[in-house]
């Protein structure tokens, strides 16, 4: 009997739990899809207002609308924070000492701080792959602290800003190993 | 002093730089939105989530009817849960200088906004979603998910 009850109660449950899954467009247009499994059934989204909806215990996919989206969708759309904002400034080969045009981005940098209410800044340095992976994380973290320094030394405060070095990881030109490609020496800002 | 206490000593420190550790890999992003009433259930405590709450691993999040809250994780994934609604960041872990870790958030009932980040980039298999009844694998993407009539805890 109270297996019966447990399982009306589970039946119930699931009957009632009304759950839509919608994929929105990505809106730095890369390529973007969902899997979704649910019970023993798996559904790949993969197309922009693709949607998969399961009401009364049974799914149903379709393809959803601009309109259907701000209908059910509107508050918690405009909850959503605003996506970081990236600046770079790049290095003379080998140390941490800035190119003379980097200089500028500073301003930038600090006016986009200003505008946030809690700001995050994450700086991030990366190297060219000239060198070991080691020495280029110790670069890059380096490259990144005296970003760091120059940041607070333009009146940012400091406990709003990390620093970390990412090496060789992350090329913004893909090279062969070895290769003295100066658009990679670089540490991007993200501000947040 | 011996050696007895100077290793006595290195243990405490290195306990407490685990303890600092843990601490630091516990913090999975801040609040950036908060608007009408948002409660964060942590440790046993309610408590209130203005703008510039930091967000840890566990934390249920809670709007009330005329609340919404928006949050940046560490490795720039957005989150946002409307009205009515209940989101858990069941965990979270973010490696700056290799990009692994993972993470899973919830949402128990209302609606959940997401535009995925680092994580899903660098290993789109450590990324999950959940509600009451689907579990969502995530390629590189922006969604948004509603719960209505789900269950409270």
């Amino acid at each position: 009997m109270r297996l019966l009850t447990l399982l009306a109660l589970s039946l119930g449950v699931a009957g009632c739990t009304t759950e839509r899954i919608v994929l929105l467009p990505s809106q730095d247009g890369r390529p973007s899809a969902l899997v979704v499994r649910q019970g023993g059934a798996e559904q790949n989204l993969t197309h922009p207002y693709a949607t998969v909806a399961r009401q009364a215990g049974s799914l149903n996919a379709y393809t959803s609308s601009p309109d259907e989206v701000a209908g059910r969708f509107a508050p918690v759309l405009a909850a959503l924070p605003a996506r970081p904002k990236s600046f770079r400034v790049n290095f003379l080969p080998g140390g941490d000492a800035l190119a003379p045009e980097s200089v500028a981005e500073f301003e930038r940098i600090k006016a986009e701080i200003g505008s946030h209410s809690s700001p995050e800044v994450v700086v991030v340095g990366h190297t060219d792959r000239v060198g070991s992976l080691r020495t280029n994380d110790e670069l890059s973290l380096k490259r990144a602290q005296s970003v760091r320094e120059a940041l607070i030394a333009a009146g940012v405060p400091a406990e709003v800003i990390e620093a970390y070095g990412r090496g060789e990881r992350e090329p913004l030109v893909p090279t062969e190993d070895e290769v003295d490609e100066p658009r990679n020496r670089r540490v991007e800002i993200s501000v947040r | 002093m011996g050696i007895r206490t100077h290793c006595f000593i290195g243990l405490l420190l290195a306990f407490a730089g685990g303890l600092a550790g843990a601490e630091e890999a516990d913090q999975a992003g801040m609040v950036k939105v908060s608007k009408g009433s948002v409660l964060i259930d942590r440790a046993g405590k309610r408590i209130p989530a203005p703008v510039g709450t930091p967000v840890l691993g566990g934390d249920k999040v809670r709007t009330g009817e005329d609340g919404s809250v928006g949050i940046g994780l560490k490795d720039a994934t957005l989150l946002s849960a409307g009205p009515n609604s209940i989101l858990v960041i069941d965990r979270f872990a973010f490696d700056p200088t290799t990009h692994q870790g993972g993470m899973s958030a919830t949402v128990k009932k209302g609606t959940l906004a997401v535009v995925s980040g680092k994580l899903a980039k660098a290993a789109p298999e450590s990324v999950e979603f959940h509600t009451p009844t689907a579990i969502l694998g995530v390629r590189g993407t922006e969604f948004a998910i509603e719960v209505l009539d789900g269950g409270e805890e």
